[in-house]
Formats: C-alpha cells, structure tokens, sequence
C-alpha cells in the first residue's frame, strides 16, 4: 500500500529553525508585554517569517512581512512557529 | 498670524526625524518630557500665513501603556490636543506601519498620513491607489521623500486643511467581530453611565477598546467598580472563546482591517529580495568579518573624536589664554587684584574650561549621527551583543564606554543611543572607570617617579618594559571594575529584564549632510546651554576655595613665587579642608598635600598635577615635572604612588562628569550617588590595597 503523504508540520520554537527556512507564526510563549510589542512590530499570527541567520550561538535575525529583526535567543526560544 | 500645533507620530525608522527637518530646519528645540528622560522635541514652521507648531513624538509601534515612549506620545495627543497629527508611514513597509495609524484612527484624531519613503516604495515596485486608501483610513495621505525634502509643501497642505476641519466624525469603524463587538458595547454602555467625565475627555469606545485590552494606564484611571467588573467579565468571556488574551485578538483584527484595506488600494508588482541592504549585511555581520569591521569603525569614531578635536581644543586654548591676558592687561602689571583674578582665573578659566569640551562633543555626534542615519548602528548593537549582554548590558553599551577612555564627558552624552533606561542609567555610572585622557596625565607624573623603566620581558622583538605594563595594569583593573560594578548594578538597582531584545534592522541608507549637521548642532548646544551654566559656576566656587583667604603681604615677602604660591595654597579654604582631612587618608597612604591636590583636582584631574606642583613648591613645564618626581619619590613609598593612582582612577575624574551625568538621568540625585559611589569605592579599594601592600611589604 502506497505511503500516504502526510505533511507532519511540528509546532517548535523559532530557534530550531534553520536559515533560509521560512515559517509561519504559531503563537508566542510570553507575557502579554511582550506578546503586544511583538504584535505591533508585525509577529501576529499566521504571519511570515524568513530566517535570516540563525542564532548559534547569538541573536537571530528574521524577516518578516518586509522588515528584517534581530532577536534575542530567548526571544526566539519564545516564539512558537510552524 | 494662525496658529496650529502639529504632532509628528510614526514608527522608529520610519523617517520620521528627517520630515521633522524638513519642515522645521534648523528651527528646533530639544528638551525633556516634565518627569521622564524621554526627549521632547519641538519645532517652528511658518506656511501660508500659519505658524505651525511641530512637535515630534517619541518614535512608536503602537499606543499601548508597555513602554514610557508609548505612554509619553499617548498622552501628549490626549492632554495637549494637537490640531493635526501626522503619521509618518514607511511606505515600502505599510502594512506594519499601519497598525501605529489604526490606533489613531481610534483616538479620533485629526489624522494625516505621509506616505514617507515613497521613492524606495516606487523603487520595489508598490502602486498605491491613494485616493481609495485615503477614503478607507478617512485621512489625507501625501507621499514624500523626508531626507530629499519631497512632498513638503504638499504635507503643509494637507495639514492645514486638516486642521481647519477639526475633528470629523468618522464614517469607518475598525469592528472586532461579533463576539468582541458585543462586550464593547455592554463596556461602553456602563462607562457612559458612571464615568462620564472619562468618557468624555478619552471617548468612550476608545476607553472600552483600552479597558478590554488591560491597559495598565487606563485601568489605574477607572474608580467605578462597575465598570472594572463588566470590564473582568467581559475579558474572562472572550479568554474562553478564543483561547487567547481579547489584546491578541484585538492586535490581530486590526492587521485584518488593515489587510483587507491594502488588498483593495495596492499593487506590487516587482518581488524584491535581496535588496542592497542584504548584501552589505552579509559582509557587515558576517561572523568572521564583523567584528573586525566593527573594531575599525570604533577605532575611525575614536580617532575622529579625539585626534581630530585636537586642534580645535588647541585654538579655543589658545582663544582662552590671550582673552585672559587681554583682560589681565587693563590692571597694571602683577596686581594682585581679586576681580582680575575672578575674571581671569574664575571666569575666563571656567569658561574656557567648559567651552574645551565641544570640539570633542560635535565631533562625537558626527561620528555617531552617521553611524546611526546609515542604518549601521543597529548592527553593530547586534555584534557587540553577545559580549556585553555576559555584563548585563546592550551591545549598543560598547559605543559609550569606547568614548570614555578619552573622555567621561562625551561618553555620558553618547548614552543616549541606549534607549533602555536601566541599561543607560548603568553605563553612566561606570564610564567614570573607563580611565580618561585626563588621568593620564596623573599616570605619566607618577609612573616615572617611582617605577624605572626595566624590562620584564624579552621575547622576540616584544619587550615588555615595566612602565608600559604599569601603565596597562591601571587601565585593566579600570575595566575589570566596571565590568564588576555593571553586573552589581544590573542585579541589584537597574535589576529586571530589560525590554526583550527586539530590534529592527532598518535599511542601509546614506546620511544626508543637513541631518547629520542638525543632529551635531542640537547636542553641542544642549551641551553649552545645559552643562555649561553649572560648569561655570562650580568652577567659579573652586577658583574662589583655591584662592581665598589669602595670607597677609608680610608673610609673604621675600618668598621665591613657587614658595609664595605655595604658601597661598595652603591658606585657602582648599589647603585647610586638605589638611583637616589628613588623618582620614593617612590609611591610604595619603598625606594633607594629597589630599589638597585632590580635592584641586575635582575640577578637572589635570588639576592635580599643578596643584601637587603648587604645594611642593615646584615651578612648572618639564623641569619642573622632574623637580615634582624627585619630591615624590623622597616622600611617598612605590605602594603609595600606586595608591594615589588607583584612588584617581576610582574617584570621579571632574565635576564636568557629575554634571553631564545629572543632565543625562535628569537628576542630581544619580549625579551625587555617581560621586559618593565612586569616592566610597576608590577609598574602599585603595584602603586595602595599602593596608595588604604596607603588610607584605612590612
């Protein structure tokens, strides 16, 4: 019987994702500060987002509707995506 | 004339500072929000019969109460009423910067978008149909290009004919859904009935909108019970239907609004990716080049602060010293008389004193506007990071802390760049300990006095002289004990995270000439209006410590002048508190001549070599130089001279210092914990080192 092609899409933080590897917002695992301040910089859910360099070690930058970010390796272990 | 007051609101990186010069050019005028180092700037643009008032807001993402830019810009538009508020929209990046214009939407303002950036917009291929879009936000949008200063005279347009209409009401609502649509109006309903004067002055919606959001500030302004428990209710209820905070879901319907506007009014037709910004970036952060790009652009900002302010510094020099004979002229020939005195060693020094400094500042804000106008900046705070985050503190830390090994004055200033106060407020109180220019001169007094130049090490062609290594040793332990003293600080004072680290990376752009030299101006002037008032009046008070009372002419005669001076010295007020202090330095390894030459040198630290030079009865200029280290040598131990260097590089270098740092946390009470801090500090340190050095050497 044939495999079935399941595309398993694994909701994991922003920091397991590999450079060059575009991504979709999930949700963000933080206190409503700065899940606010991340909304209004564009990190909504659903949203797009290209990692530019990953962070290992170091901060990581993104892209994102447009704009490029850096963010801080917590950050990124906060932002949950898919 | 017409009068209108206009508020200049947008994200950071939006270009919005260049539109603020370009509508008020050299017309401006920079303070401080009353209570708060937030930074108010404030301009004049006359247009058309109208003098316009331009205020710029703190640069924004959005209207919440998370951070004191936000609140501070809030409630400006709230209290003060602008006639017109203009958001500054980075055109190729609209959707984002949208969501700043939907919050003012709400706030029912008089709105005006400049559609900022237009030619990179143009340039990656966005079409806006603006008549469509301008209809859907109901506010007039004008494209411009701030730094090429396009779209000017369009904007003042705009913004007069906005501001004759007034507030409108609007047609368009921002709706929520169903769900959250229903629980506004349940909040709004009851604010109406028990806070009137609220919902009067911040519109009811809007406070609703707040209130659901758990806004901090808004909340805190609620006293009915009533309303707070529909408000608890109603968040409890959408928690549970969506699963998530009303704030999210709101924050998110609003990019729909915002969305669904942009399908209808934008086309794009070119999908740029790898724009020029990305290649530069790829060299500038790459891991293996960036730090040594890095490592020479702060070396390039170092040299042009210092090296190229030198001769500058010696042309004011210059400038001071023949105003002071000129002035010393009108009195006959080695009078004695105080006014001359006051005018020519209190004032005319005090000024110079103060004035020395603004080839140094200019020069550093030329180094620093360019950095950051070219967009650089937010990459070198992202390459520092990783290290200055072990001590606690931003990468963009580096920059400041650099600045102070020249100079503590200009570093101070610099801070500004940390936008974070707790990191800000740190780095100004261990800059002192970054070893300046100044104590140098305190170093090559007493180095060569008391250590001979032997060589340690031989190694190849590295030989390792012991001056040279005490030399370094001083600097080290500066370093080490700012590092110290930073984390201390971060986890006791300035504890608490730090706004997490996010930080946008704009696009790379070339600084203009005339925003760069606006930015130099304002600072230098601040510096001068500011700083240089106290600066001279302090300096005034020590010239007055140093020279008076002064002894009777008869106890003065027939003394050689380094011995008259000397015996002046040690009858002022300066001399008495020297000696009167003795006995609390003799376990230093001090004695009363120290001490006097110290307490000279809280003015400035080079101070402290005329005055040792005073004291000891020492003539000045390199002979005299020679002449001094003798004296010291016959009369302090090695450890002691080791100690007088450690204890000024602790202590405050100048009175400058505790001045720039109470004009940059707005507040003599950090200025004077700076001081006592550090003298504590440098008394604690040197105390033991003499006291463990006086033992082993026992």
């Amino acid at each position: 019987m044939p495999r079935k092609e399941t595309e398993q899409k694994q909701v994991r933080p922003l920091s397991m994702v590999k450079a060059g590897e575009t991504v979709n917002l999930a949700g963000i695992e933080a206190g409503r500060g700065l899940n606010s301040r991340l909304a209004s910089m564009g990190l909504v859910a659903g949203v797009e987002i290209t990692v530019v360099k990953s962070g290992r070690p170091g901060p990581f930058v993104v892209s994102v509707k447009n704009t490029k970010m850096v963010l801080g390796r917590g950050m990124a272990q906060k932002i949950m995506v898919v | 004339m017409d009068k209108v007051t206009v508020a200049l609101a947008g994200n950071p990186n939006s270009g919005k500072t260049s539109i603020f010069n370009m509508l008020t050019g050299a017309r401006q005028h920079v303070g401080n929000y009353p209570g708060v180092t937030v930074e108010k700037k404030e301009g004049l643009c006359k247009y058309d019969g109208y003098e316009i008032t331009v205020v710029d807001l703190p640069g924004t993402y959005s209207l919440t109460a998370y951070s004191i830019e936000e609140i501070v810009a809030r409630n400006f538009i709230i209290d003060e009423r602008p006639d017109v508020v203009v958001d500054i929209i980075d055109a190729s990046n609209i959707e984002r910067n949208l969501y700043l214009a939907t919050q003012l939407i709400e706030m029912n303002v008089p709105l005006v978008l400049a559609f900022n950036m237009s030619d990179i917009a143009r340039q990656r291929g966005f079409v806006f149909d603006i008549e469509q879009l301008s209809k859907l936000l109901e506010a007039r949008i004008v494209p411009t290009v701030g730094n090429k200063g396009k779209g000017k005279k369009e904007l003042l347009e705009a913004i007069i004919k906005t501001a004759d209409e007034g507030s409108i009401g609007r047609t368009h609502r921002i709706t929520y859904g169903d769900e959250i649509e229903n629980e506004l109006a349940a909040i709004e309903a009851i604010i109406r009935e028990k806070e009137g004067d609220l919902a009067k002055k911040y519109g009811a919606r809007w406070l609703a909108v707040k209130l659901l959001e758990q806004d901090k500030d808004m909340t805190s302004k609620v006293g009915s019970g009533e309303v707070l428990q529909t408000v608890s209710a109603s968040v409890e209820h959408l928690r549970t239907i969506f699963g998530d905070e009303p704030e999210i879901v709101i924050a998110d319907r609003r990019y729909g609004f915002i969305s669904g506007a942009c399908q209808e009014t934008i086309e794009s037709t070119v999908e740029s990716r790898h724009s020029m910004s990305d290649r530069i970036d790829a060299i500038v952060t790459n891991r293996a080049l960036g730090l040594p790009i890095f490592l020479i652009l702060m070396y390039l900002a170092f040299f042009l602060t210092f090296k190229l302010g030198e001769w500058p510094m010696i042309w004011l020099e210059q400038f001071f010293g023949w105003a002071g004979n000129m002035i010393a002229g009108f009195w006959p020939a080695g009078s004695d008389n105080w006014l001359k005195s006051l005018l020519v060693d209190g004032v005319i020094s005090g000024v110079g004193g103060v004035v020395v400094f603004l080839p140094n500042i200019l020069l550093l804000f030329l180094a620093i506007a360019l950095l950051e106008d070219s967009g650089y900046m937010a990459r070198a705070a992202f390459i520092m990071d990783r290290v200055m985050h072990k001590i606690g503190l931003h990468g963009k830390s580096f920059i400041p802390m650099l600045i102070g090994f020249g100079c503590s004055v200009p570093a101070i200033m610099g801070t500004r760049i940390l936008e974070n106060r707790r990191n800000r407020f740190t780095t100004i109180m261990v800059i002192p300990l970054m070893s300046c220019g100044a104590r140098l001169t305190i170093y090559m007094l007493i180095i060569p006095a008391f250590f001979a130049d032997k060589v340690i090490l031989q190694a190849g062609i590295f030989t390792i002289k012991t001056q040279a290594l005490m030399l370094w040793l001083i600097y080290l332990i500066g370093i080490v004990l700012a590092v110290i003293c930073a984390k201390v600080l971060r986890l006791t004072l300035f504890r608490g995270e730090t706004i997490p680290y996010v930080m946008e990376l704009p696009l790379y752009r070339m600084p203009t000439l005339k925003s760069v030299l606006i930015h130099m101006w304002q600072r230098g002037w601040m510096f001068l209006k500011k700083a240089g008032t106290i600066i001279l009046a302090i300096s005034i008070v020590l010239w007055a410590a140093m020279s008076y009372p002064k002894p009777s002419q008869q106890s003065l005669a027939g003394l050689e002048p380094e011995q008259a001076q000397q015996t002046e010295l040690a009858y002022s007020v300066v001399g008495r508190i020297g000696r009167a202090i003795e006995p609390v330095l003799k376990p230093l390894g001090f004695d009363w001549k120290i001490g006097t030459a110290l307490i000279g040198a809280t003015a400035a630290k080079e101070v402290f070599v005329a005055q040792l030079g005073m004291v000891y009865a020492v003539g000045s200029g390199n002979q005299g130089s020679e002449t001094l280290r003798e004296k010291l040598q016959a009369n302090y131990t090695p450890l002691a001279g080791f100690c007088i260097m450690l204890f000024c590089l602790i202590s405050t270098p100048c009175v400058v210092t505790i001045v720039m740092t109470k004009q940059e946390t707005n507040s003599w009470g950090w200025a004077l914990f700076q001081f006592f801090a550090l003298t504590a500090l440098a008394y604690a340190i040197t105390l033991i080192v003499y006291q463990v050095g006086s033992l082993i050497a026992g």
